[in-house]
């Protein structure tokens, strides 16, 4: 061991306070979690179920697949982010902030739309099966994508770089070099130095990350149910399934019930290996080593980082676009090739209103919606976000126990839910507010994973001798926390705002018409005929992917500090 | 300092835009209607009239007028309309169910003859008999007692490329049967039954046709012929079928008898012929047939049957093709031109009793994922 790292203790004694700062998240989550689920269960729980062996017989079949795929995907994952993480983190290279945004749009595409570009990229007439058919004279298109176990996984990890991206590449921003510079004076070279000074820092970061994705994939539903196709089928579909078409609500009660408690599962194993392993140090508030690669390996590792970003997340996506501009052809039933042609035409269509509807939705007013939603979901979940973060540094009992019961809103079907949720709300279930109380929902345990790492890394100390130097506990968290704290704020308003621009199923849970969204018109123009409604799906998801990436570049500009090539 | 003043900056712009999303300049726009919630002041009204009832109408997701059309009812009664989307079928009636005791409406539209039983036995319906209910067929009047009424009905038909087949040489399957024939292997592609209600409604057409159980045989011909199977409409229709435009790699799909004038409507260019058209073999095709309902404990019980009326006139029975790509129950009505021309209806559609439906729904669909998807 080169180095002994010393992990101070915790702070038991201020949990009257501390738990205290709990309180609004409590409330917030009784009342729009709690105790919605709590009336739906009684509504349809049926311990029957409990004693009948084909219930347990089809939770079985489902709950194996459900931790293989999740499982499968969080590793996955953490092999494609964890190096893209060093690379955002370490070096600075020309568009790095257009790059970290282009890692940024997957997590808020609807999964209709991801599929259908995924299909445009691989499937059985994308470009690349066209290309490979062209290339070696084939008769039949060499590549199954839609319907295999690999595009699910593929798709996880397109959805869910983002997150581990981000937070391992904040705790990484934030590590004091010097510790690293030590190590490498002390002989370490750069395996050893990875695993025994680089990791053991980056585990808070890393745990919180993969608990979360692995949440994500645990209880995916629209990629499980477009990519894998007919033949997959996990927890939460399985729910939607028993709950919407076979109008069995005791069994689906009877999945949801068992999808909590593994969620809260998940969320207390997390938090107990956090507590282990959280290492107190001085952070910095500021990053100053970031470096241009320089050697040859350095260089390789940019240019495979950058192929890997083009083909994993640019080419999926753009096919989106490319799509909003193309006119295909009819070479109708013409396997082979298709021509294309230029267009603006669905942009056009997408400002008038041809049939005179009263369910048309103007783009515009569409995206102001979309906007106000989220400025208000990144308000609400930072109000009870910080606060809560801050407590559960604590050790105190109220601590321990919400750390996993927060995580638990990632782990519900929108279905059930969604049922609670008119059980509990009545009418006011068609209140437009009610759209960024859900957002916040979802939102909020993300917000809290994103601070929480960045608190537990923060060492109480400075905030003691800030004390001790005669400052009140509150202007020693403004002068000395906060200035830290700064950017995993701006992290987690980012994961807020973009849960909530792409969020679908909350807003299709409660949605009125007159308050559209993107994604809602979005897949009002998908679920009809015709090449232009396909075609203004694909100009609206345009629409949704650039607003949303300015609005994502426009927050990292706020970060600032951070050098921008 | 700089991020304090960008931290002010950030709430500002918060502060102005969250007066609030802004409502649609519909006629159904202004706000929640319910005493109980309603987060924003009311609007203000014309100033003789006095203040309009609002009556609220849950439907489906896919539920679509005409301005003009509401508009028109809505001051002929002085009375706003609110529509409240719930989700597909299945999930707007478990809402509707739910909250039974506390209706979230007072009218719910959009049940159909697949979930229809259900929605009786949850008894959430006040009778009704709407006066022109006289001038409908007996053939939609599914419901003796007149809890439902029936609005509108639509064909779950086999979509085909027209081009595909005339260029192959191929001619058209004319019944179920002929799709086990080894000159489709592989161009048939269908939505799965427990994810998709197209998908249900073929399934239960070949239950009509081959009854219970020869349908597994049936589809166990069909698996060896290489059906593809999907879990959505969205993904058959774009990215599998090959006349829509995703060009996907399969010339037939289970779609609506109303889809190619739909392809027509919107084509990307003028089309002087549909791309597409259905195979209306008998059995081939099954009828859904939409209800309206108006919900127990309403307190606008004579502007709900009022309303219930209106969508049985004229006037909206001919807004609907256009609107979503349904058939009016009422023959009246006249259909747009493009259904005229390229909506084929079947002579014979698939028919199967609601309560048998009902009964064997979750024991079908079990049996054929058991068969289909192992």
């Amino acid at each position: 061991m080169l180095l002994r790292l010393r992990r101070t203790r915790r702070m038991g004694g201020k949990g009257a306070f501390s738990s205290l700062l709990l309180l609004p998240a409590w409330v917030f989550l009784g009342v729009f979690f709690f105790f919605p689920l709590a009336r739906i269960f009684a509504y349809a729980f049926d311990s029957q179920l409990l004693r009948d062996p084909r219930a347990w017989e089809l939770l079985r079949k489902v709950f194996g697949f459900t931790v293989y795929q999740a499982a499968l995907s969080t590793l996955l994952t953490l092999l494609v982010a964890l190096p893209l993480a060093f690379l955002l983190a370490r070096y600075a290279f020309l568009g790095k902030s257009l790059w970290r945004t282009i890692v940024n749009i997957p997590f808020l595409l609807p999964v209709l739309v991801v599929a259908a570009g995924f299909n445009a990229f691989l499937g059985e007439r994308g470009w690349v099966n066209l290309g490979l058919m062209r290339l070696l004279g084939l008769a039949a298109p060499p590549l199954r994508f839609s319907g295999t176990l690999a595009a699910i996984l593929l798709a996880h990890v397109f959805y869910n770089t983002t997150l581990l991206v981000r937070i391992l590449s904040y705790s990484l921003e934030h590590l004091d070099p010097r510790l690293e510079q030590t190590a490498r004076l002390l002989g370490a070279d750069g395996p050893r130095l990875f695993w025994y000074v680089t990791l053991p820092l980056l585990w808070p970061a890393l745990l919180a990350g993969s608990s979360l994705v692995f949440l994500f994939d645990f209880t995916s539903f629209g990629v499980i149910l477009l990519l894998g196709g007919a033949k997959f089928s996990t927890l939460e579909v399985e729910i939607y399934v028993q709950g919407v078409y076979m109008l069995n609500l005791p069994l689906a009660a009877f999945l949801s019930v068992a999808q909590l408690i593994c969620t809260a599962g998940i969320g207390y194993l997390y938090a107990f290996l956090l507590r282990r392993a959280a290492v107190p140090l001085s952070p910095r508030a500021a990053v100053s080593n970031l470096r241009f690669p320089r050697r040859w390996y350095e260089r390789l590792f940019l240019s495979l980082m950058l192929f890997l970003l083009i083909v994993l997340f640019l080419l999926p996506m753009l096919s989106v676009p490319l799509r909003s501009v193309l006119r295909l052809e009819a070479a109708r039933g013409e396997r082979g090739e298709v021509r294309y042609g230029f267009t603006l035409d669905y942009y056009q269509e997408l400002f008038t209103n041809r049939r005179a509807s009263i369910m048309y939705v103007p783009p515009l007013q569409a995206m102001r919606n979309s906007l106000v939603f989220a400025l208000l979901t990144i308000l609400f979940s930072l109000a009870l976000g910080i606060p809560a973060a801050v407590a559960l540094r604590h050790a105190s009992l109220p601590a321990r126990l919400s750390d996993g019961l927060f995580l638990l809103p990632l782990g519900v079907s929108a279905v059930t839910l969604g049922l609670g949720f008119i059980l509990v709300f009545g009418r006011a279930v068609a209140s437009p507010l009610l759209v960024p109380f859900a957002h916040t929902l979802i939102a909020l345990p993300l917000v809290i994973r994103t601070l929480q790492p960045a608190l537990a890394s923060l060492p109480l100390r400075l905030h003691q001798a800030a004390q001790v130097l005669g400052a009140s506990p509150w202007r020693a968290w403004w002068a000395v926390e906060w200035p830290i704290l700064w950017r995993a704020v701006l992290t987690a308003a980012m994961f807020a705002f973009t849960v909530s621009v792409g969020e679908f199923g909350a807003t299709l849970l409660i949605a009125r018409p007159e308050y559209p969204t993107l994604p809602l018109a979005i897949y009002r123009f998908l679920s009809q005929p015709g090449g232009l409604n396909y075609g203004q799906a694909m100009a609206m998801t345009t629409i949704l992917m650039l607003f949303t990436g300015l609005g994502l570049l426009l927050i990292e500009r706020l970060q600032g500090g951070e050098s921008r090539f | 300092m700089r991020r304090i003043l960008f931290l002010l900056v950030f709430f500002a712009l918060l502060a102005i835009s969250a007066c609030g999303p802004r409502p649609a300049t519909t006629p159904i726009a202004p706000p929640a209607v319910s005493p109980t919630a309603s987060p924003l002041p009311a609007e203000p009204t014309a100033t003789s009239e006095p203040q309009p009832v609002t009556l609220t109408v849950m439907t489906h997701d896919s539920f679509a007028a005409s301005e003009d059309v509401i508009k028109a009812f809505e001051s002929a009664n002085n009375v706003k309309l609110v529509f409240l989307p719930s989700g597909d079928t299945g999930a707007a009636l478990n809402k509707a169910i739910l909250s039974k005791e506390a209706p979230l409406a007072d009218v719910f539209y959009g049940v159909d003859n697949t979930f229809l039983s259900r929605a009786l036995e949850a008894d959430l319906f006040e009778p009704y008999r709407s006066p022109l209910l006289d001038a409908i067929p007996p053939e939609f009047q599914l419901d003796p007692q007149h809890r439902v009424t029936p609005v509108d009905y639509g064909d779950v038909c086999i979509n085909y490329d027209k081009a595909y087949f005339a260029e192959k040489n191929l001619p058209v399957p004319q019944t179920l049967e002929d799709l086990t024939r080894p000159d489709y292997k592989g161009l048939l592609v269908v939505e799965n039954p427990a994810t998709s209600s197209p998908g249900l409604a073929f399934l239960l057409a070949t239950i009509a046709h081959f009854g219970d159980p020869g349908y597994l045989d049936f589809w166990r011909a069909l698996k060896a012929n290489d059906v593809v199977i999907v879990p959505d409409w969205e993904t058959a229709y774009y990215t599998n079928f090959s006349a829509s435009s995703g060009k996907g790699p399969q010339p037939m799909v289970v779609s609506y008898g109303s889809s190619p004038p739909a392809e027509v409507i919107f084509a990307e260019k003028p089309l002087e012929e549909a791309p597409t058209a259905s195979l209306i073999g008998p059995d081939m095709c099954f009828r859904q047939i939409e209800f309206v309902g108006i919900l127990k404990g309403t307190k606008q019980r004579e502007l709900a049957q009022k309303f219930v009326d209106f969508m049985l006139s004229p006037t909206f029975q001919e807004d609907m093709p256009l609107q979503m790509f349904v058939f009016p129950v009422n023959p009246q009505a006249k259909l747009p031109d493009a259904f005229v021309q390229y909506a084929q209806i079947p002579q014979q559609p698939a028919r199967l009793d609601p309560t048998q439906i009902a009964a064997n729904r979750e024991k079908w669909i079990q049996a054929w994922t058991d068969l289909m998807l192992k």
